[in-house]
């Protein structure tokens, strides 16, 4: 009853509350924090000392390129994620980015730059397809896009009728076909900057792009906020719609990005190419969110989370594992990633409709 | 350990003592509630109310102290040894009570389904002839139409009926109802009293919880004050509000508005012009003037919302047209209003304001983002200085712009809400009951800066339910009842019982 009314005249700055945590709690945060790092490193440092193999210098960077598809996919995948929804269709969309290539190339014989900018509007054109759907006809994220996934796994075979392009087969129309993926197209894949690979360069690139879209600009920051709560950023004056469409034309982009490397990987057209892919650029992503406890889908984590599956599977084809093997090891990872978020970590997180993670503590509702 | 007959208390709280994390909430907290007499809780927000309710529901574990039911001591840890000791509670959130996509009837039996004592098999005929004895503890008769809806048909007040129904069929001891009348019209609001002070006369103990303290006054016996998890104050009858609310607030807030200064404004903002608000409602016109504030009563359904909607440009108009600075205005989502200068405080902080876990700084920067990011890339400094202006400007209490706007007390919560839309120019400030959940300290603060928005020019709406409020902020007073307007007056041409006859007498009409 002595103090003085004080809220009315200056604002009450309260001290910040004290580490005085049991150590218990703190260890439990600590391994939520930084666990997911050690396991990469512990495992990195496990195949080092036990394959020779992988001890070479160029190790590290083969592996960076051969992440490097998956991560970009990865990236579009975190970006849909931010605004709350999920792209089921990037594996298709890279596939289809593979087959247009190589079809202009190989049945029109045209050159490698004319491939890379039909490819990259085309994935643009299937990201506003799906933006539509979402925005402006309103179905669910992962419903447009999982149609829109059938969609373009058929479409990208019409024009070839079913068969994988390679340079000197028989086109439909009874032709041979004239042209092949080029030279210079390959070098996507395949050239060096220095010692560097292409892909990875291509791969750091947009990782530090979206990143700095993410978490520098006003478009970053307003895809989060959707992604959060939709209803208050609608109320708070900004065109929602706008950059929920927004994520999913990056992520066709992205996704055509990708596939031009698979492409110049594989130097043919592959009907079953990105078939595996979705999976695992949904995975990434979601360890990407639990990765430093950020608790929110982030491109470093992304990558992380890429280059941690890249390190099991490498690893393990190096001990002469079967394939199948390295299915079942991506999905422990993935396992292992979500014991860390949602089990093992003490702030709730949960998943809001369809697919947005939040983390939120159910503390201070006194 | 005392007897019932010496202690005569219907229930007892010894130290009850709560913590979550560092944060301790309920400090050793002691109550005594007599069978046949109603207590009041009263308590600014964060003062530990709904915790203290929830350990009583069962819903949160209390850390030390006793609960004693009828002198002897209990052990209660969930919510269905409460009932079982008979205490039972009504919550204010009732849209977490009820089970969508059930019927009203099931719902009426909720209890028995999940207890088992429910018919496993039977027909939605037999379950509404058992819906019925427990609607009867209400006084209830709904016609079968009505049982076999589904709930969320029922209308807020409904609802909020059915829930004490199924509260009172387990004849408890001790009943607890939380803000019941938060979302009741005044008609009833009576309705709900009569049935309070019945069942006090039947001997119930009950546990009464509001910010309405006119309220508490007609209802109240006894009353506690809870102030930072602690019982600041105990009264009998005749109660003494101004000790109460100086106790809640620990400083010397006059219980009477500060008579209002009346500013009234000559230019107009905006005009609508045969505006139909409701589904079934007929046109209305409205003039909104900038340079004073403008106060809307309306109850629960009566158009508040939707005329704030309409203008702001979130929801269109069901017919009729706006002018706004004599120009047509035809909003189409609110980025239009917010480009305009007309903001909107919306009725439902958590669901429409706020973004979990965001900070203060980046939640009021949200609307007004492009301001701080030249060439598209975010100026954090100037985030945070904005950020650290609204917490001074409005002395929110907190630990800095980088706190969570979560972790405020719902009062601070609001002053960050307000202050980032007062901290854009506002042309036209629509604001929705934005005194709910608000301690009265900050309910002053918030008067402060509309009168004073109003002042410097701007048109200011406050929509409420509550005359008092309106009473405190508003200039001008306008009535809504079912979509159109009954009352307009300056505050200073019309005493209360005018306005509250203006609301009933159209109530009687329609």
């Amino acid at each position: 009853m002595s103090e003085k009314p004080s809220a009315k005249t200056a604002p009450v700055v309260l001290p910040a509350p004290k580490e005085d945590n049991p150590w218990g709690v703190r260890a439990q945060g600590a391994i939520v924090k930084y666990g997911f790092i050690a396991v990469t490193i512990l495992l990195f440092a496990y195949f080092a000392a036990t394959q020779p193999a992988f001890r070479t210098s160029t190790m590290l960077l083969t592996m960076l390129k051969l992440a490097s598809v998956t991560a970009i996919l990865g990236l579009g995948m975190t970006f849909t994620m931010t605004v709350g929804g999920m792209d089921m269709s990037v594996g298709a969309q890279a596939g289809l980015a593979v087959q247009m290539s190589a079809m202009i190339m190989v049945f029109y014989n045209m050159t490698a730059s004319t491939a890379v900018v039909f490819v990259i509007l085309i994935g643009l054109c299937v990201g506003l397809v799906n933006a539509f759907l979402i925005v402006v006809c309103r179905v669910p994220d992962l419903l447009a896009t999982l149609a829109m996934m059938f969609v373009i796994q058929g479409a990208g075979l019409i024009p070839v009728a079913g068969q994988s392009i390679s340079s000197g087969m028989t086109m439909t129309n009874g032709h041979i076909a004239p042209g092949k993926v080029t030279a210079s197209f390959r070098l996507i894949n395949n050239g060096n900057v220095g010692p560097i690979p292409v892909p990875v360069i291509i791969m750091l690139v947009l990782f530090v792009v979206g990143w700095f879209i993410l978490s520098r600009t006003k478009w970053g920051r307003i895809m989060y906020a959707v992604g959060a709560n939709p209803t208050a950023v609608k109320l708070a004056g900004v065109r929602v719609g706008l950059y929920r469409g927004l994520a999913y034309v990056i992520s066709g982009f992205l996704a055509s990005i990708a596939g031009l490397i698979m492409v110049a990987r594989i130097g043919q057209g592959d009907v079953t190419a990105g078939s595996t892919s979705l999976l695992e650029a949904v995975a990434v992503a979601l360890v990407g969110t639990s990765v430093l406890a950020i608790g929110r889908p982030n491109p470093w984590g992304t990558l992380l989370g890429t280059v941690l599956i890249i390190i099991v599977v490498t690893g393990l084809s190096m001990m002469g594992q079967p394939y199948y093997i390295q299915d079942t090891a991506k999905g422990l990872v993935l396992l292992l990633a979500l014991l860390f978020s949602y089990t093992l970590s003490r702030k709730p997180m949960r998943f809001v409709p369809a697919t947005n993670i939040t983390q939120f503590k159910e503390e201070n509702d006194g | 350990m005392s007897t019932e007959a010496e202690s005569g208390y219907a229930l007892e709280l010894r130290g009850i003592t709560k913590s979550f994390g560092r944060n301790s909430v309920l400090k050793d907290v002691s109550l005594s509630l007599k069978p046949g007499r109603i207590m009041a809780l009263l308590g600014a927000n964060g003062a530990g109310k709904s915790t203290l309710i929830k350990i009583l529901a069962g819903a949160y574990q209390r850390d030390a102290g006793e609960i004693l039911v009828s002198g002897a001591e209990v052990d209660i840890h969930d919510p269905m040894s409460a009932a079982a000791q008979g205490i039972q509670t009504v919550h204010q959130r009732i849209d977490q009570s009820v089970v969508p996509g059930m019927t009203v009837a099931e719902n009426f039996l909720f209890e028995d389904i999940v207890k088992g004592t429910a018919p496993k098999v039977s027909s939605i005929g037999q379950l509404v002839k058992l819906a019925k004895p427990v609607a009867a503890t209400l006084d209830l008769d709904w016609p079968d139409k009505k049982m076999r809806s589904d709930v969320f048909e029922l209308g807020t007040a409904d609802t909020q009926l059915m829930l004490l129904a199924r509260a009172l069929v387990e004849h408890p001891k001790v009943l607890v109802l939380d803000e019941p009348t938060s979302a009741l019209s005044q008609a009833e609001v009576e309705r709900l009293f009569d049935v309070i002070r019945r069942l006090r006369s039947e001997g119930m103990a009950i546990l009464y919880v509001s910010h309405h303290l006119s309220e508490i006054v007609t209802l109240a016996d006894d009353l506690a004050v809870l102030r930072d998890g602690r019982v600041e104050d105990r009264q009998q009858a005749p109660l003494d509000m101004d000790r109460a609310v100086r106790s809640m607030l620990s400083q010397d807030v006059s219980m009477e508005a500060a008579a209002v200064t009346e500013q009234r404004g000559d230019k107009v903002a905006i005009e609508l012009h045969g505006v139909q608000l409701l589904k079934r409602s007929t046109p209305v016109d409205l003039e909104l003037r900038y340079g004073e504030v403008t106060g809307i009563i309306g109850l629960l359904g009566a158009g508040k919302s939707e005329l704030a909607r309409s203008i702001f440009g979130v929801d269109p108009l069901r017919a009729g047209s706006m002018t706004l600075n004599g120009q047509p205005y035809r909003p189409t989502n609110a980025h239009h209003g917010v480009q305009n200068g007309i903001y909107l405080v919306p009725e439902d902080r958590a669901k429409e304001a706020m973004l979990p876990k965001w900070t203060v700084s980046h939640t009021s920067s949200l609307p007004f983002i492009s301001r701080f990011s030249p060439a598209g890339v975010i100026d954090f400094k100037r985030e945070k200085v904005h950020g650290q202006g609204i917490l001074t400007d409005f002395a929110v209490v907190s630990t800095g712009p980088d706190q969570r706007v979560d972790a405020l007390s719902g009062g601070n919560q609001q002053k960050v809400v307000v202050g980032r839309w007062m901290s854009g120019d506002p042309r036209i400030i629509l604001l929705d009951e934005p005194f709910r959940g608000v301690d009265i300290g900050a309910r002053h603060d918030l008067s402060a800066k509309a009168r004073q928005a109003a002042k410097d020019g701007a048109c200011v709406v406050v929509l409420s339910s509550d005359i008092e409020e309106i009473e405190e902020v508003a200039d001008r007073v306008l009535v809504l009842v079912e979509g159109h307007f009954v009352l307009d007056r300056y505050t200073t041409e019309v005493d209360r019982d005018t306005i509250v006859a203006s609301m009933s007498e159209e109530k009687a009409n329609v």
